[in-house]
């Protein structure tokens, strides 16, 4: 019997990581951005494209900055959840649209409808590159100081909203 | 001898446009040799964010050819390999740099798997050991032994 013991103990370690290694995503790398000042831009506007818009602007506010795309297929799927947010008010959502065309954008909105305090337009990834953009969608948590609190990888779901953002922002703006 | 002139001519055309391609397509590489080294030097140590498992080089991803760029402009600045990798760093992670470095955080992954191979180690050696102490000398009953000196004798007989 005690022959068996130490195999079986090796083996149920192992099982213990690979079903813990199940349940982790390799695409998720975390930002070394969190904790640090959300990196400052000015671009020019969807909507119109002679006005600009800045982090500068939301100094004193919590916000999402939410990074999108028309061709973007995880994108569709977060839009009716970003739409009922920006319809509760609880935080205004800013967008911006990664690498796309002026026509493209616009009518992904007309479409799916527009749950954006504004969207900016980073055509060609620069700015993308500055926030450590990988994979769109990504939205990042900005508090009023103008720092990342949080950053999410891939679509905004029901539960992250639930569990991680909406409580996040909560505590932010009572600060 | 007279007809083959026409396929010479055309053969010469030919092989004079194969190399007006072939310089164009080199000239990116003649116009700043350093810099495209340096960037193929970097894009090698660099990973794909969005095919994870290859360097900037091998990735043919949008993100990468984005990022090749960007190194090629901080390249044509002339920022040292080290400041490069930095800015990529403090943007995407250490997960950025496709050989991690040793910190504290990184030591099981570096260190781990020499230490399994020792413990593996450790462990056939103790194992051959016990094995070793198993194997014991058992003295021949005089049976025995007559028995084996009958066969040798047949042996050296025969």
């Amino acid at each position: 019997m005690k022959r068996f013991l130490l195999p079986l103990v090796i083996f149920l370690v192992m099982v213990y990581f690979l079903f813990v290694g199940l349940n982790l995503d390799p695409r998720e790398v975390p930002s070394p951005l969190v904790g640090k000042p959300a990196p400052m831009f000015s671009l020019p506007r969807l909507d119109d494209p002679k006005e600009s818009f800045s982090p500068k602007e939301m100094l004193g506010k919590v916000w999402l900055l939410n990074v999108w795309a028309s061709w973007c297929g995880a994108c569709r799927d977060e839009h009716p959840i970003l739409i009922e947010l920006s319809k509760s008010g609880l935080v205004p959502v800013y967008g911006m649209d990664y690498k796309d065309t002026r026509e493209d954008a616009q009518q992904w909105l007309q479409q799916g409808g527009n749950p954006y305090v504004a969207t900016v337009m980073d055509v060609d990834g620069r700015v993308g590159i500055n926030y450590g953009v990988y994979g769109v969608p990504e939205t990042y948590v900005i508090d009023k100081t103008g720092i990342i609190a949080y950053k999410q990888i891939g679509p905004v779901t029901d539960e992250s909203l639930r569990n991680k953002i909406l409580p996040l922002v909560k505590r932010l703006q009572a600060q | 001898m007279k007809s083959r002139l026409p396929f010479c001519l055309i053969a010469l055309f030919l092989l004079m446009q194969s190399f007006s391609t072939w310089a164009q397509d080199a000239r990116p590489m003649e116009s700043n040799v350093a810099v495209e080294v340096q960037v193929q030097r970097l894009s090698e140590q660099l990973r794909c964010l969005v095919c994870q498992n290859q360097t900037l080089a091998d990735s043919h991803a949008e993100l990468a050819q984005d990022l090749k760029q960007e190194v090629r402009e901080m390249a044509g600045k002339g920022m040292s390999d080290q400041a490069i990798i930095d800015y990529l760093v403090v943007r995407y992670g250490d997960f950025v740099r496709y050989r991690p470095p040793l910190k504290s955080t990184t030591v099981l992954l570096w260190l781990g798997p020499f230490s399994l191979l020792l413990a593996g180690g450790f462990g056939l050696l103790s194992a051959l050991r016990r094995r070793e102490k198993l194997a014991i000398d058992a003295p021949l009953n005089e049976e025995e032994a007559r028995k084996v000196s009958e066969l040798l004798k047949i042996d050296k007989e025969s």
